[in-house]
């Protein structure tokens, strides 16, 4: 199901079945163009799939916007080793919601697009790692599967092609950061889910030592489309570089929050005030962080005029990210939405390495000393020098998704934390409803 | 080898193979990059986050830990972006570290406090409060306080990787990680206590140790240990006159980073409040405490009239006593008494191995070559148990150069689990070995390592076997105790002076061995020096005159006329030999009132009886030991009196002996037993006896066939 009405904006391309009726059997999906594009691809050459990829200019939707079809190409093909096919659906930034709904309402597309993936590489074996939170999306995927089964789409000589493959979920147990890719292997291997050295990258030595690709589930249920439209008319959908739709997660102070699909690049003036309706109540935009938590913020100034693709933002210094948006009205106290995220971070630091463990542990006391109206005018500094000391030099991403956002706060919203040493001693002020989650 | 990298660091050029590290690189070139979790020989982490360098053409600072040398890189080590972020970093790890220098065990060698005070800020700004957990008690050795922890992972690491324990894991997350045993709230492990020694900071103490002293107060001593045969350097840390601890401070030995639990806590015998002080004479059925004038001049009364008339008299040496004791022992037995009625208690049959390899060069192996060998194959012993170290070297090698390991033991054993486990009963490992053929052939070089159920025909039968493969061989004889190879190449044997040349070399006939001595109703006097034959035999000759020489009033004590209360190795000079016919140096640590060497009481002794025995000091004796003892000929001197050790070469031609096997007595010790004097060390005792602190390994063998006298000590308690 979907939790908030369509927009008539909306480019539907991979949420075109979410609204039909029993969107989740392989009826439904065999009846609205399913499993036509593993027909395509199993017609195709490993380097005529990806460089039908490259055509399609589809970047990894987890947030990082890797090229997918340049990821494919670096698993070697000849190592003599089993090559395994991952579907990172660990989605826990906050913010981000969309992967749930490609799971819930169109578990057949994603199961395709793996499939895709395991013929390239002719690999046997594929996982969806799920988040232990969606605990209830697993009936929906395995029951999909079973499915496929039945159908002849999984198991051996597919579709008469003498290649087999099998697929199987497997579920995270609450860590944010086993949605790191290589946290999230050894979390599958039953280790515990802390990150891997990098290099080796895991589509050379991924899942159980061996070539793997590893890719979000939006990004693969974006694959079928490809090969059933062409990469050219995929590519075409959004701005150069940026190719494609993309579900869009937007929560806070607009009119109407939920998930959309938007083509890359879509402005994001236009996605606030007309795709959500608008500000809520007629309040003023502040500040929007436009990629997961872990995005920097953008001031109401830096959204007029930009386009939301990932090149856009990282002019800014920001990033697409995950596609979850935050909206933040006029009245939204930054020092409390600032600790909100440091918690979480803090919360989720795996503990591997010292800045970031240490770091958003000593980021959050600070920040809630500093709310409850214990701050001084130095820790304004320390803030911005601590999350400094983290960026860039934490084991994995977690530390830099702690740190940037933490710089974003404090660099464009400084005013507000002197302000707030001002105004709000003593006071104790709950952090607002939205992302008091 | 590939082309050498050629780079820069600190503005210095510098070269180095491909691959290197650049924290490795720069050590080379002493240039220091601070680290925690680094660790030589360990997995790399890159967890620490201290060794962050800035690399030319890379926005970020590298880890040097993990960065291997590239052409051309351009590396500083010490820009003040690295020195901020080496800052930056200790800042954070002191953020929850409790800062009890004044009270914590580390203090004064903790690698936090030398970092913070070579590289750390002198202001806090950290004034949130701290994270505390109460400290936890994992076993009675050791303790581990989290709030110390800077998770550098070492202690997982060295017991999972370089032990194949793996007893330790991570617990929680983020701020609240820390070290948790894998069995919940206790260890089953070998209570080796390397996480402790390995521990960077005062998190993991040891029970032994923790609060008796400050580290500077003590003098640390590095010697070996006196328990099995592996000749680990351990370094006692002595202070007024008593060993406080025992750690692998001084990693120069031939352990490196190893020591086992006897080489780290088993040293509380020396302080055993049984040890003998003063010499003991028998008067009326009961002993009685004598000046060391009057007891010598009572046995020596006693040999002297004996020799006079040609009275049968014999000698049974030690394992333990050095190789300068052992040699003026035999040149007494044979010279001043003019008998070759002496032995020792054999626990492998090292001869018939000497024999057998004759005229074969470069065919037994060193410590060294367990950890380079490419195959090695372990026949009939638990090595994990009997002989940890080299346990840990065949681990190492196989870990880091992907050596072959290959076991035919009659039970499971740890080397099953990396290499390839075969079962046999004894006596059928032959059979067993006879598959293996194809497999070993193709080896490049293989060690056997063979323990005690191996000897006399059965060693020959193992040497063809080893010249029908075709590949270069070597040979371990497995003995037990720290100088159970001394005691053979020193002439502990009744027909083999030093150097296993026949005792008719200076016109003596064989003598008497260790069974025949003692069931010889004849027999007049018996001098047992540090050995408790008593214990599993009985004395034939019930009126023999008994001299014991001994830390302890063993059961050969009780039954003595005349007790030398001896000082133990960890209280004198000398130079002992390994299993392997490694020689290293024993450096004298704590005093016991009262108490001699052996060498000084057999010098004493000859005196006494107006006797020549050559030189009196160690040193001098080593050196007629290098003059005129096959195999130790210029032995280099300076290397082992630096600590180091040197290799013996015993193989010459045949050996003239009688192959002996029903001599050979294995000892059956494990990781938690360690013969007579292991019953009077309380804290190997403690750790037998505390439930689930003993590792329960299906490998320990629940009866102990042979030993010396440990089932009594478990039925006594």
């Amino acid at each position: 199901m979907r939790y908030n009405e369509p927009s008539d904006l909306e480019v539907r391309v991979i949420s075109q079945r979410f609204d039909l009726p029993n969107s989740t059997s392989i009826d439904t999906y065999l009846a609205n163009e399913g499993y036509v594009a593993i027909r395509k691809a199993l017609g195709m050459t490993a380097e005529a799939i990806i460089e039908e990829l490259k055509v399609s200019s589809l970047r990894g939707r987890g947030g990082a916007g890797f090229p997918t079809g340049m990821k494919w190409s670096f698993v070697p093909r000849n190592s003599g080793k089993p090559t395994y096919i991952i579907c990172n659906s660990d989605e826990s930034e906050p913010g981000t919601c969309k992967d749930r709904l490609l799971m819930e309402n169109d578990p057949h597309q994603l199961i395709e697009g793996m499939l895709i993936a395991g013929w390239t590489i002719k690999s046997n074996k594929g996982y969806i790692f799920i988040r232990g939170e969606y605990r209830y999306l697993i009936e929906i995927v395995d029951r999909a599967i079973a499915e496929a089964y039945e159908r002849g789409y999984l198991g051996q000589n597919i579709l008469g092609s003498g290649w087999d493959f099998d697929l199987y979920t497997h579920t995270g147990a609450g860590a944010y950061e086993c949605g790191e890719e290589s946290a999230l292997l050894e979390s599958l291997e039953g280790k515990r889910g802390v990150p891997r050295l990098k290099p080796p990258f895991p589509a050379v030595v991924g899942a159980f030592q061996s070539p793997t690709i590893l890719n979000n589930t939006e990004t693969y249920s974006s694959v079928p489309v490809i090969f059933r439209n062409g990469g050219a008319w995929f590519a075409g959908l959004g701005t150069p570089k940026n190719g494609g739709t993309r579900l869009m997660c937007i929560s806070g102070h607009v009119n109407k929050p939920g998930v959309y699909e938007l083509p890359m690049g879509f402005p994001m003036m236009r996605l606030i005030n007309e795709v959500c309706g608008g500000m809520r109540n007629g309040k003023k935009l502040k500040a929007v962080i436009p990629g997961g938590s872990s995005a920097p913020v953008l001031t109401a100034a830096e959204c007029e005029n930009l386009p939301l693709d990932f090149d856009s933002l990282a002019k800014l210094k920001s990033m697409a990210g995950s596609g979850g948006l935050v909206v933040l009205d006029e009245d939204t106290d930054i020092v409390a939405v600032a600790l909100r995220t440091i918690k979480f971070y803090a919360h989720e630091s795996c503990g591997w390495c010292i800045p970031c463990r240490e770091g958003t542990t000593w980021l959050k006391k600070l920040l809630t000393r500093f709310h409850e109206g214990g701050g001084t005018e130095r820790d304004i500094d320390t803030i911005g020098e601590l999350a400094s000391n983290m960026l860039g030099r934490t084991f994995c991403a977690l530390g830099d998704a702690a740190a940037m956002p933490t710089t974003g706060f404090i660099t464009k919203f400084r005013s507000e934390f002197e302000e707030y040493l001002k105004k709000s001693q003593g006071r104790v002020q709950p952090a607002p409803e939205l992302i008091n989650v | 080898m590939a082309d050498p990298v050629k780079f820069t660091i600190d503005g210095r050029p510098m070269q180095a193979a491909p691959g290197t590290l650049l924290i490795n690189a720069a050590k080379e070139a002493g240039i220091a990059i601070p680290s925690f979790c680094y660790y030589d020989g360990l997995a790399l982490q890159a967890a620490c986050r201290m060794c962050l360098v800035e690399v030319e053409k890379t926005p970020k600072l590298q880890v040097a830990c993990t960065t291997p040398v590239a052409e051309g890189m351009v590396v500083q080590t010490d820009s003040p972006q690295v020195r901020q972020a080496r800052k930056g970093m200790l800042e954070f790890l002191l953020t929850n570290h409790p800062l009890d220098c004044p009270v914590c065990d580390k203090g004064g060698e903790c690698e936090l406090q030398d970092m913070v005070f070579r590289y750390g800020a002198g202001e806090s700004r950290y004034v949130e409060s701290k994270l505390h957990v109460d400290e936890k008690q994992w076993s009675p050795i050791v303790f581990y306080d989290a709030p110390r922890c800077i998770l550098c992972y070492r202690c997982v690491r060295i017991c999972g990787e370089g032990l194949g324990v793996g007893a330790l894991g991570i617990g929680n997350r983020g701020a609240a990680a820390e070290i948790v045993p894998n069995r919940g709230d206790h260890l089953e492990c070998d209570e080796c206590g390397a996480c402790i020694d390995i521990c960077p900071v005062g998190a993991l103490t040891s029970g032994t140790y923790r609060y008796k002293t400050r580290p500077w107060e003590m003098e640390h001593i590095g010697t070996i240990c006196t328990h099995c045969s592996n000749g680990c350097k351990t370094t006692l840390g002595v202070r007024n006159g008593n060993i406080i601890r025992a750690n692998n401070r001084d990693r120069s030995g031939v352990n490196g980073e190893f020591l086992c639990v006897k080489g780290r806590y088993a040293f509380d015998f020396n302080e055993n409040p049984e040890r003998l002080t003063a010499p003991l004479l028998r008067a009326g059925g009961e002993f009685k405490p004598v000046s060391w004038a009057i007891a010598l001049a009572t046995v020596a009364k006693k040999l002297s009239e004996l020799k006079a008339r040609h009275g049968k008299f014999g000698v049974i040496g030690s394992n333990r006593t050095t190789n300068e004791e052992n040699y003026q022992l035999q040149k007494f037995a044979r010279l001043v008494m003019g008998t070759s009625n002496i032995d020792h208690h054999r626990t492998g049959d090292f001869a018939t191995l000497l024999d057998t390899l004759s005229g074969r060069a470069n065919a037994l192996a060193t410590t060294a070559d367990v950890y380079t060998t490419k195959a090695a194959l372990v026949i009939h012993s638990d090595l994990a148990q009997e002989h940890p170290l080299l346990a840990f070297q065949l681990r190492a090698n196989s870990r880091h150069h992907k050596a072959h390991v290959y076991a035919v033991t009659p039970g499971p054993v740890r080397e099953d689990n990396y290499g390839t486990g075969v079962r046999a009963d004894p006596g059928r490992e032959f059979e067993v070995l006879a598959t293996l053929r194809e497999k070993l052939a193709a080896e490049t070089e293989l060690i056997f390592l063979f323990g005690a159920a191996i000897k006399g025909a059965a060693i020959r039968q193992l040497v063809e076997f080893g010249d029908s493969l075709g590949i270069p061989v070597k040979y371990i004889c497995l003995l037990d105790y720290s100088n159970s190879r001394g005691a053979s190449d020193m002439g502990l044997l009744p027909d083999l002076l030093p150097g296993y040349r026949h005792v008719s070399e200076i016109g003596l006939d064989p003598g008497m061995d260790c069974d025949q001595m003692l069931s010889d109703p004849n027999l007049e006097a018996l001098w047992v020096v540090g050995s408790n034959p008593l214990a599993r035999q009985s004395l034939g000759a019930t009126n023999a005159f008994l001299v014991v020489s001994d830390l302890f009033l063993t059961e050969t004590a009780r039954r003595a006329d005349v007790v030398f209360p001896a000082m133990s190795a960890y209280e004198k000079n000398g130079t002992v030999t390994n299993v392997c016919g490694d020689v290293q140096k024993l450096s004298r640590g704590p005093k016991t009132m009262g108490t001699k060497s052996d060498l000084d009481i057999v010098a004493l002794l000859a005196r006494e009886m107006r006797a020549d025995l050559g030189p009196t000091k160690v040193d001098d004796v080593f050196q007629e030991i290098r003059r005129t003892v096959r195999g130790y000929e210029n032995l280099p001197f300076g290397v082992i009196e630096t600590g180091g050790a040197a290799a013996t070469a015993p193989v010459h031609g045949p050996v003239r002996f009688e192959s002996r096997p029903e001599l050979i007595r294995p000892t059956a010790n494990g990781l938690f037993t360690s013969g007579t004097l292991g019953r009077f060390s309380g804290m190997l005792n403690g750790l037998i006896e505390s439930p689930g602190a003993l590792y329960r390994d299906p490998h320990v063998r629940p009866v102990i066939e042979f030993g010396s006298g440990q089932l009594e000590m478990v039925q006594d308690k």
